[in-house]
């Protein structure tokens, strides 16, 4: 069809990876482009350093998948229509075994509305409140107003659902293990990253990226913001070491030096630099004697006055397979340079998904502190956080909870029920700590096998002590959950060992399955009645660009220009899908709150303009001219007060940064005394109080922190010798979570994501090394089975060096689930590698997961 | 009038693909009449990325290098069409003209690059035009609005002070396969890494076993004499890169050790490993 690009109409928008212009001819998206600044948005900062300026391109360097969101919104794979599973009778036989078999047929949204709300009040009615189970997927769409945190929690709230708690799937190790080291438990474990871009422009000579890949996870939701800040580094002269068994993406462009320890031997190469400091005295002891608490305890143990065993580096070479020589050579390179220590991205990283991954987190704490943290150019610092920005314009991020008035299951509504957003905040009995909880590991567990019992609820926000509550299911005075309202995206490609997942659905103990999704992809075919959402390009939303906020405060300063988002319904939902928030209230009709969910009837759209007049936005522009426009670029502070994280610490000076933690109680330190961390002793713990305090004997995470060889990896022999090779399953590159993967998007086409093969089928990547291929008769190109007793999933192998002898590499997250066979129990096409990893706990007092300590077997596939 | 000419930085890339999907978005499902019909949904790769491997863990360089129509100036597909179905503009973008080409197969057979598609439902060759229905309208291409790394660089080579002319001038970036002779209006930095080679190899100071710092490393390329010299970094390791295939005689040299000198017939990337100095 001829089209004119002239009379198109042009929108704003924002997602996962960036803020976009949309533009839009006779109701149909035709182009998305990133959002370009135009000279009437406020100034970019500035930073000088070594006699040069720098500033940020005025252009948002969105994530690539981004843009494929068009391929994304127009995809054979949207849901358009109600689906009831065509062997579902709610007054009769269930079927519950066929799930993921026997298809779908269209129904009306009266008749789904119908089973759905008879569906809520029978199991209501028979079991009492919590019997309803739901969980959202993170960041399919964004947006302060229609999404999880917002729509979602407000509406499950009213239900009195049960939540299953997310573990902190990116960054467990910091979590379970460094916030014991050095606090920052608002923080879930990570430190802040004020001002460091700054520092590291002015004072850095080297950045050893250790299990971090910024190119690829660029600041969670910052797109590809970063980039340039690693290129000026670079062209500075400042030395880059990439510690990762991956040659990464970062390692493509940047390092100068590449180490690969074995999986899960990272904290015996972390141990064996911090031997080679303690020996040659090459280290900060003013540093360590004013601001850390049990080193000496903790120096015993590297040298072996403890255990006998001395942390050589050729002890390490003997775990990690990286030559002695070289492990000194870089505690010698690290110990002359101002060093960042870029350890995970965004601080996560696959060493912190591995067993016992809570030690290397705290190790990586350690040996920064062994450098004098906080001293300029010294510092943890991931290379993807850190510009100037202005902290005290507030715009809330997603996680602050938008129109939900839940100020105990977001991380900082309280902010915003204080502003006023609603008149019915939301308090949930079944939602708050008391109340009935499934940590999401477990979910499998819990439905088919309960009763279970686990320590810590999801993201232990409130100080460490809260990770050791213990909790069960079901809960006292609870019955065990009965429905399932499934939200958003598909985890069968993003948590572990998710055969059991499959197996969880099949089974007559969950009497019915709802999946509210925009696709249908991974979980949504395992479900009774499917509900058909839209994309967030097809309602009206609010939000700024990487602002998570909540237990990342000022996430955003991982891009380079605050912008906020009038995130516009460019055309009508596709079909008879429907936004989120409309769903929710069509529900919350049939079941007599809708009053109370909309507040009297208030639209989408009524709530962001509601949610704006709440913000700083109207203190620099009117509601009239955000909507012409469709963005804010927040403006700098002038003058702009540098204040580098930890600093202040270092300096032993009361903390600085605008960071709002510590919140509250819980802490047993006093945080807010002249150079405190938020840890018992104010100090880094090298040997920690909360875990002595809570079990000096639990050897899985010691007040000391150890190297623990993994329960699945090369000392492992009976299994090792079955399965010989070592997986890996980083976030992906090429989309967020499973979200861009599938559906037909443009993203399938790329060959380092998917390879499509002769059945005209994309198969899922698996990374191996020329010798482990060779040995297998296993080409480029190849179909394989990677197997282990828990699965197997048929992937393409890409033949490499970029992994070394024994590993294997394939990134999670494949939104594909396509079993050849019986669902759960027969090898899987779709590519969804983590039907593989182990689920076991990360430590056995710490539910979080553990998907890098995982072995396997490959096979050329013969079919 | 602009003729316009791009510039791509092998060094910058790391295969984000941005570029690529850009492309997708512009074209899936677009008509921009009289330039280009609509690109499919999946097959077709108007910048496609080629890459290259080289070396052996832990030693290895990985390169990506992005390739769109090259809008050449003596362009095998205008040749190779009939009907005048192919055409180049007077700014130098090299058109197939979607109405014209119908049919015409050997269209996609003509170009060298293989940056021509063939559209089997429009029976139609496509291919990348610089986007040049954005030119129109004072915009660049969407690759280069895309492209995070700056590696792609547009600009019109007719004015000597733009950055694509002082690059292309300078010699710093060069056209990719010159023996084709089809004069490509797209041209590389960093070139070598994907038509030459890299020698590294990890020092050993043997009798202490440490990584040996700051040897001296001589190369001499056998046949032309020509002499590279380069000094270990702090693990060891020393690399000489843009290296032709061919035999060298490699020395490493340092006080209080042997000299060492070996042969290497290089044929590829090659990392030699640890190589061990003794007292001498």
């Amino acid at each position: 069809m001829a089209r004119s690009t002239k009379d198109e109409q042009v929108f704003t928008n924002c997602t996962t990876g960036g803020p976009l212009f949309v533009y839009v001819q006779d109701g149909k998206i035709t182009r998305i482009e990133p959002l370009e600044l135009s000279p009437d948005d406020t100034e970019s900062w500035v930073i000088e350093a070594r006699g040069r300026k720098f500033s940020p391109t005025r252009m948002s360097n969105v994530a690539q998948y981004a843009l494929a969101e068009r391929s994304r919104i127009y995809s054979p794979d949207r849901l358009l229509y109600p689906l009831k599973r065509v062997d579902f009778n709610p007054q009769g036989d269930r079927k519950a075994e066929n799930r993921g078999t026997s298809g779908y047929k269209r129904i009306s949204w009266d008749e789904a509305l119908d089973i759905l709300a008879k569906e809520i009040e029978r199991v209501h009615k028979t079991y009492g409140p919590g019997a309803v189970l739901t969980t959202p997927n993170s960041h399919h769409n964004w947006g302060n107003v229609g999404y999880r945190h917002s729509s979602l929690l407000r509406f499950m709230g009213i239900l009195n659902a049960t939540y299953v708690d997310h573990n902190p799937d990116s960054w467990e190790g910091w979590h379970w293990g460094a916030m014991h080291t050095w606090g920052f438990a608002w923080r879930l474990g990570i430190s802040s990253q004020y001002d460091l871009l700054e520092d590291a422009l002015k004072h850095a000579e080297m950045v050893i990226y250790w299990s971090s890949d910024p190119e690829s996870t660029s600041g969670i939701y910052g797109g590809q913001e970063s980039n340039q800040w690693r290129s000026w580094l670079k062209e500075l002269g400042v030395k880059m070491v990439v510690v990762d068994q991956h040659y990464n993406s970062t390692a493509v462009n940047f390092a100068d030096k590449w180490f690969a320890p074995r999986p899960g031997t990272d904290t015996a190469m972390a141990a064996a630099i911090a031997y080679v400091w303690l020996t040659e005295g090459t280290y900060d002891k003013e540093y360590i004697k004013e601001h850390t608490h049990g080193f000496e305890k903790w120096k015993g143990y590297i040298l072996g006055e403890e255990d006998g065993l001395a942390k050589t580096t050729e002890w390490a070479e003997k775990e990690t397979g990286v030559p002695a020589r070289e492990i000194r050579a870089l505690a010698r390179e690290w110990a002359r340079c101002k060093t960042m220590l870029a350890a995970g991205s965004a601080l996560g990283g696959g060493a912190c998904r591995t067993a016992y991954g809570t030690e290397w987190a705290r190790y990586m704490v350690m040996l920064a502190a062994m450098q004098g943290m906080g001293k300029p150019g010294s510092n943890i610092w991931t290379t993807n956080y850190g510009a100037p920005q202005n902290f005290d314009f507030f715009f809330p991020g997603y996680a602050e909870g938008g129109i939900s008035g839940d100020p105990l299951n977001t991380a900082a509504h309280f902010q915003m029920v204080s502003r006023g957003i609603t008149k019915h905040p939301i308090r949930s009995e079944v939602n708050d700590p008391g109340g009935q909880h499934i940590p999401r590991i477990l979910l499998p567990e819990c439905i088919l096998n309960p009763p279970q019992e686990w320590r810590g609820k999801g993201f232990c926000g409130a100080s460490p002590e809260t990770q050791f509550k213990k909790y069960k299911y079901p809960e006292d005075g609870y019955s065990e959950v009965k429905m399932f309202w499934r939200y958003g995206g598909a985890y069968i490609g993003t948590m572990n060992n998710t055969n059991r997942w499959v197996r969880m659905y099949r089974s007559p103990k969950l009497e019915f399955v709802v999946n509210q999704s925009i696709w249908m992809e991974g979980e949504a075919q395992l479900a009774d009645l499917i509900l058909p959402a839209c994309t967030n390009f097809e309602r009206w939303d609010i939000g700024e660009w990487a602002n998570c906020s909540g237990y990342i405060p000022h996430s955003h300063y991982g891009v380079n220009h605050r912008t906020i988002v009038l995130q516009k319904k460019c055309i009508e939902p596709l079909g008879e899908s429907k936004a989120d928030y409309d769903i929710f209230a069509a529900v919350a009709e049939r079941l007599g709150f809708y009053e109370k969910f909309t507040e009297g009837g208030l639209t989408e759209l009524d709530w962001v303009k509601k949610l704006f007049q709440l913000t700083d936005l109207p203190k620099y522009i009117s509601w009239e001219e955000f909507e012409k426009k469709g963005y804010f670029v927040v403006p700098l502070p002038k003058p702009y007060k540098s204040t580098p994280s930890l600093r202040w610490f270092a300096e032993g000076r009361k903390n600085d940064t605008p960071d709002w933690g510590p919140v509250g109680g819980g802490v047993a330190g006093i945080p807010d005394a002249e150079g405190n961390l938020a840890t018992q002793t104010g100090k880094i713990e090298f040997e920690a109080e909360s875990l002595k305090r809570f079990d000096p004997d639990d050897w899985e995470r010691p007040p000391v922190a150890k190297y623990i060889p993994s329960w699945e990896g090369h000392h492992t022999t009976e299994l090792y010798s079955k399965y010989p090779l070592q997986l890996i399953t980083p976030h992906p590159r090429y989309s967020f979570h499973t979200h861009y993967d599938g559906k037909e998007s443009w993203i399938n086409e790329i060959p380092e994501h998917r390879v499509k093969k002769e059945d005209g089928r994309y198969y899922w990547v698996i990374r191996i090394n020329s010798r482990d291929a060779e040995k297998r008769g296993v080409r480029d190109g190849d179909l394989v089975n990677v197997y282990n007793d828990r699965a197997v999933v048929i992937c393409a192998a890409q033949v490499t060096e970029r992994v070394p002898y024994g590993m294997v590499h394939s990134y999670e997250s494949s939104a594909v689930y396509d079993p050849i066979g019986e669902p759960g129990e027969s090898p899987d096409r779709g590519g969804c590698i983590n039907l593989l990893t182990p689920h076991r706990f990360i430590s056995k007092n710490a539910c979080g997961m553990a998907p890098n300590s995982c072995l396997v077997e490959i096979e050329k596939r013969r079919e | 009038m602009a003729k316009w000419g791009m510039v791509i930085d092998i060094t910058k890339c790391n295969a984000c693909y941005s570029c690529f999907i850009a492309c997708k978005d512009e074209y899936w499902d677009n008509d921009y009449p009289p330039y280009s019909a609509a690109q499919p949904r999946h097959g077709q790769f108007w910048i496609r990325i080629e890459k290259k491997e080289g070396g052996t863990y832990p030693h290895i360089r990985v390169s990506y290098m992005p390739i769109p129509c090259m809008q050449c100036d003596a362009a095998p597909c205008i040749k190779a069409a009939k009907n005048g179905a192919v055409y180049k503009r007077p700014d130098g973008i090299v058109i197939i003209n979607p109405e014209k080409a119908v049919g015409q197969r050997q269209i996609v057979d003509a170009c060298p690059y293989g940056t021509i598609f063939w559209n089997e439902e429009k029976q139609l060759p496509q291919k990348c035009n610089f986007c040049v229905q954005r030119l129109e309208d004072g915009k660049i291409p969407r690759c280069v609005q895309a492209c995070p790394s700056k590696a792609m660089i547009f600009s019109d080579l007719d004015d000597p002070e733009s950055e694509v002319s002082k690059l292309v001038g300078s010699g710093k970036a060069e056209v990719f396969h010159p023996e084709y002779n089809t004069k490509p209006r797209v041209y590389y930095i960093g070139l070598e890494r994907v038509t030459k080679n890299f020698l590294a190899a990890s020092v050993v100071f043997g009798d202490v076993d440490e990584c040996a710092e700051k040897v001296k490393a001589t190369l001499v390329n056998k046949q032309s004499g020509e002499e590279k010299t380069a000094l270990t970094d702090a693990y060891g390791v020393f690399e000489f890169t843009g290296l032709s295939a061919g035999r060298y005689s490699l020395k490493l040299e340092y006080a209080g050790y042997a000299e060492k000198t070996m042969d290497v017939d290089l044929k590829a990337d090659n990392y030699l490993g640890a190589v061990n100095l003794n007292r001498g």
